[in-house]
């Protein structure tokens, strides 16, 4: 199973950093999300994988018996999944607010019309 | 998204929600569970309120600012971590009493930090809710620069 | 008392703004206490240290384990310019007072000035060599804000960059000099260097030091080819050239090669670059300083040219001679007297050209015999200081290899000076008839010149006198002590410096009266002398220093630049393309090289039929949510992609993060809807040419990442800090789902750190939205008026 989730990985990963590349705005945010996804993946499967065997201990015993799932990179994944979502959210409201200041969703367009930004807010037609 | 029957439904999966979320955040140290997660059910019903009602409603029915939540919950995380240097202990070393509430859940200051992530989550994903839907609505008014015809259909 | 009298000055310097605002017009009176004071401490120890005594305080550690200690010593040398920095020091601080009388910014000017000389006091003081080196670049630094104080005026804050960067370029050779040398030494306390002279001499790293070290004494005593920042930082108020390019700043270096002359001194390279060096200096400046119009710059080059004779007399000194104490003590009198006469002659007369000031005498008489009397000093005519200063100098030369040659140097140098002085003092104060008025220049006014102003100079004009008639008074204990400190042999020269009659009969049959004739001459014919030099020094423009100067500063601005253009070119996807690219060949070559592919065993044999469609769902979503052309089908794509990879995790025993995955997920679609109602639809941005070529990178990066998941899975796994987790979660955590134990209780102080980002996130994003309102509202406020 390991080589298929190498795989989605690998296909998260080169999706995100395609639509990274993308001059529009927008997609940069997509591409930032399929990325998120693909750093827990790539978390999650190079640990290991198991199914079925979960890193809860049984009611009344002090530890698991058999082998069972790493709970340390789940922790990592854990956290890791709602700050990427904060750290979107962030992006979103941002994006929309440079789209809003700037005229344009085009990074590149951005970047030539960096002079009026500050001088007259959302009024720039690029 | 003005729609009756949203709106009728989200009065009785709101409370349900809500308490499916703290029972999410008890149970999370033995079952899978836990603040992160109840604090993101517990945000889900808001914004599901703000689909239903408006911004302003879902405001009016947390009652405190959600920032303040969020502050709130950072403060009871940190408050859990530094009583265990008033006690001589390091930094977020766990305290435990002999109590247990439910049943089964042990009172101690892992507890009370899992309450503050759930605060915490719940005030900053509350906080961006509200406040993308305010922004939204305010866009929603006509506007002369208005160029973008489909704009509003997503 | 020492330590006291730097650190003293240093605090003085904070407070001089105070001062300034409180004490009004006599700030300048006021602030000069402080160095008078000291001045007179320095001074009582005079006839101690004469005797060969040396102060020495307890060190104070600073970084031990760098040698770097708070060690001071007080010797001859030391003391000659200490009294020099803190006597001069205290005139120019009364002068700055009357000079800048009501400058706005005259607070900051006295803390840079007394901040400069207290630097410069360190770094006489110190017996720590690297204690030395740090006073010296606080010289360079407060040097750099003098020179720029009138910072509205582009050529002030030109020169004063490239004093600096000359200067500061002098310094990094004289710190890795400065290491080098207390490596080989083994400690870098000089008067500990002293005892290891021999060694230091014979080791191998011996030229390096040397080479180094004159680096950085030439940059900042402005020996050829260096010289240059020397009369560009005219620009400086009148105090700050009567200060640091005649008496002190510009003497650092001189007092550098003087303080390791007995360090390093002992070999033939030594005495050979210095008085090469030293000699071209002092022959190259002096013919500049005579094509030189303004004031201030015919006695800038005279500067340069007098620093050049104290290296040659370093170079050539011989033990107990004295000449080079003499000779930087009688500088130090005339030339600080002389800038300050400049100075009060440009704040009364709002000229800076020699040319167009003339009948002072009338106008200015106290200024005036100030002039005459330094400029007489500078040409060496008996009966002042300047006169036995060159009779020791002719001496000390006649004793080395080549006498004929540097006698007839110095004798050239000499007729320099006395042409120099001629130009400096002769017109304006006698001639009649003023030069034609330039039109362009400001209306001549009549500015009121204050006590000190006045004063200064002529104190300095009466030292000068004093010091030629009677020697014995203070010089000669100075001179001998300094001495002794240099050579470490005892100065016995009564009969040369005293007896006025005797060296005034000496001097007209012998060489210096001829120096004088020569110098009288060059300034009868200074017009074709000075075009001639004018023509040389037009092609040596070109080649030389300043040139190459100018060059390099440009080169490096434009290296800079294009640096600055190609790596910052502020485009996103070039950021990513050559950090991918970069990564990927990095990457690549190292598990190429450790062959770290051949371990991969791709286990294929678990995978189940519900496993396949899976996978598919999230490949097919991600190309999906890459692929499609409006954004609801995007935002949907990574709806199922999320699902999919939530489903990952509840088959692979994951179950907490599923639950988190999952209501993300349905979070980030709603966030997606909200903040995109207003954004644009896609559009086709790019080339396709481009497409093909962000397309691979994007590939590249997915190939890297799948062989670093397959690498890291067939790799056998140290025994993780996951099994402590295991194995204590119930017993000590008393949780049994051990993700959450690890989260809230193991590694509390992370999740901590990781709620503290989720809310700086919303703080952030409140504080965006919050500032768009803030905009409207001001454009509608705008739009209303």
């Amino acid at each position: 199973m390991t080589p298929l989730l190498a795989l989605s990985t690998g296909v998260l990963f080169a999706t995100g950093m395609y639509m990274l590349l993308r001059r529009s705005i927008v997609k940069i945010l997509i591409g930032l999300v399929l990325m998120g996804h693909g750093a827990n993946l790539l978390i999650l499967t190079s640990a290991g994988i198991l199914r079925g065997s979960p890193p809860l201990i049984p009611q009344g015993e002090e530890r698991i018996a058999d082998a069972h799932a790493d709970p340390l990179p789940q922790a990592l994944i854990l956290t890791a999944i709602v700050i990427s979502f904060a750290i979107v959210s962030f992006a979103c409201v941002l994006v929309k607010r440079a789209y809003e200041i700037a005229g344009t969703d085009d990074t590149e367009a951005m970047r030539s019309s960096e002079l009026p930004i500050g001088s007259d807010p959302g009024g720039a037609d690029t | 998204m003005n729609s009756v029957i949203l709106r009728t439904t989200t009065v009785f999966i709101l409370p349900l929600l809500l308490m499916l979320s703290l029972i999410v955040l008890l149970r999370g140290h033995n079952e899978p569970g836990g603040g992160f997660v109840g604090g993101l059910l517990a945000s889900a019903a808001f914004t599901l309120y703000v689909l239903a009602a408006g911004a302003k409603a879902a405001r009016h029915l947390l009652h405190v600012h959600p920032i303040t939540l969020a502050g709130a919950g950072l403060l009871f995380a940190l408050i859990s971590g530094v009583m265990s240097i008033v006690a001589g202990h390091p930094l977020f070393d766990a305290l435990w009493t002999d109590t247990k509430i439910i049943g089964q859940v042990k009172i101690g200051t892992p507890l009370l930090f899992d309450i503050g992530v759930y605060l915490t989550v719940c005030g900053v994903v509350c906080a961006i809710a509200f406040q993308l839907s305010e922004s939204a609505e305010d866009a929603r008014d006509p506007s002369p620069d208005e160029a973008d015809p489909e704009g509003g259909t997503l | 008392m020492i330590a006291a009298s730097v650190f003293t000055l240093f605090a003085l310097a904070l407070l001089a703004p105070l001062v300034v605002r409180v004490a009004g017009r006599a700030s300048g009176w006021v602030l000069a206490l402080a160095p008078l004071t000291f001045c007179a401490w320095y001074a009582s120890n005079l006839t101690a240290i004469g005797n060969g005594a040396v102060i020495t305080p307890d060190a104070i550690e600073w970084v031990p384990q760098l040698g770097l200690a708070i060690t001071f010593r007080l010797d001859g040398l030391a003391l000659l310019f200490a009294l020099m920095i803190l006597g001069i020091g205290t005139l120019v601080v009364a002068y700055a007072g009357d000079a800048l009388a009501g400058h706005p910014q005259l607070g900051r000017f006295m803390a840079f000035l007394i901040a400069f000389m207290a630097s410069m006091l360190g770094v006489v003081v110190s017996d720590n060599l690297l204690l030395l080196f740090i006073f010296w670049e606080l010289t360079s630094i407060t040097s750099y804000l003098l020179i720029g104080f009138n910072n509205d005026k582009e050529e002030s804050r030109r020169s004063a960059l490239q004093a600096l960067l000359v200067t500061g370029l002098g310094g990094l050779a004289l710190l890795a000099g400065v290491v080098c040398l207390g490596l080989v030494a083994q400690t870098f306390e000089i008067s500990e260097m002293l005892e290891r002279a021999d060694e230091i001499t014979a080791s191998p790293w011996y030229p390096a030091i040397l080479i180094l070290v004159l680096l950085g004494a030439a940059t900042k005593s402005a020996q050829f080819p260096f010289h240059f920042w020397l009369p560009n930082a005219m620009a400086a108020p009148a105090p700050v050239s009567a200060y640091l390019h005649s008496s002190t700043m510009v003497k650092a270096g001189v007092f550098l090669l003087a303080r390791l002359a007995p360090v390093l001194g002992a070999t033939t390279a030594w005495t050979t670059t210095l008085t090469i060096l030293g000699a071209a200096t002092m022959l190259y400046a002096g013919v500049l300083a005579l094509r030189s119009v303004t004031f201030k710059r015919v006695l800038a080059y005279t500067t340069v040219s007098a620093l050049g004779t104290m290296v040659l007399l370093i170079g050539t000194g011989s033990p107990g001679d004295g000449a080079l104490a003499a000779f930087i003590l009688a500088h130090a009198i005339y030339k600080g007297g002389l800038f300050m006469c400049a100075g009060a002659i440009e704040h009364v007369t709002a000229t800076k050209d020699t040319r167009r000031v003339t009948g002072l005498l009338r106008t200015m008489p106290l200024t005036s015999i100030a002039l005459l009397l330094g400029a007489l000093s500078m040409a060496g005519i008996p009966i002042l200081f300047g006169a036995p200063a060159k009779e020791l100098a002719k001496k000390s030369v006649t004793a080395t290899a080549h006498a004929d040659l540097l006698l007839a140097a110095i004798v050239a140098s000499g007729a320099l000076f006395t042409a120099a002085a001629l130009i400096v003092a002769l017109r304006p104060v006698f001639a009649r008839h003023p030069h034609p008025p330039n039109p362009a220049d400001p209306a001549p006014t009549t500015h009121k010149a204050g006590a000190a102003l006045v004063g200064a100079p002529l104190l300095l004009g009466i030292l000068g006198l004093v010091a030629g008639i009677a020697p014995a008074l203070f010089i000669e204990p100075l001179v001998r002590a300094s001495t002794l400190a240099t050579t470490g042999a005892a100065f016995e020269a009564t009969a040369k410096l005293g007896a006025v009659p005797l060296v005034a009969l000496k001097w007209l049959i012998g060489p210096s009266a001829l120096a004088v004739a020569i110098g009288i001459a060059l300034y009868a014919l200074r017009t074709p002398f000075g075009a001639l030099a004018e023509r040389a020094d037009t092609v040596l423009a070109r080649i030389a220093p300043p040139a190459l100067y100018q060059y390099t500063l440009d080169a490096a601005l434009a290296l800079a630049g294009w640096q600055t253009r190609t790596l910052q070119s502020g485009s996103i996807g070039r950021y990513i393309r050559v950090t991918v690219l970069g990564g990927f060949v990095i990457v690549g070559a190292l598990v190429w090289h450790t062959d770290a592919t051949s371990a991969i065993a791709p286990a294929w044999e678990q995978v189940k039929l519900f496993d396949g469609a899976l996978i598919a769902m999230i490949v097919l979503a991600a190309l999906g949510a890459a692929m499609v052309r409006t954004r609801l089908a995007a935002v949907a794509a990574l709806g199922v992609a999320g699902l999919g990879i939530t489903l990952v995790f509840i088959t692979f025993s994951a179950p907490d993060v599923a639950m988190t995955q999952f209501a993300v997920e349905t979070l980030t679609v709603l966030v997606f809807v909200l903040a995109f109602y207003k954004l644009p639809q896609f559009r086709r941005l790019t080339l396709p040419s481009m497409r093909i070529w962000e397309l691979t990178v994007s590939l590249l990066f997915g190939l890297g990442m799948t062989s670093l998941v397959l690498i890291a899975t067939s790799e056998s796994l140290a025994p993780t800090i996951s099994t402590f987790f295991s194995e204590n979660a119930a017993p000590q955590a008393y949780g049994r789902n051990i993700v959450n134990v690890i989260l809230v209780d193991f590694r509390a102080a992370d999740t901590f750190g990781e709620i503290l980002v989720l809310a700086l996130s919303a703080i952030g994003i409140s504080a965006l939205l919050k500032l768009r309102t803030q905009n409207n509202n001001d454009n509608a406020t705008e739009a209303a008026q």
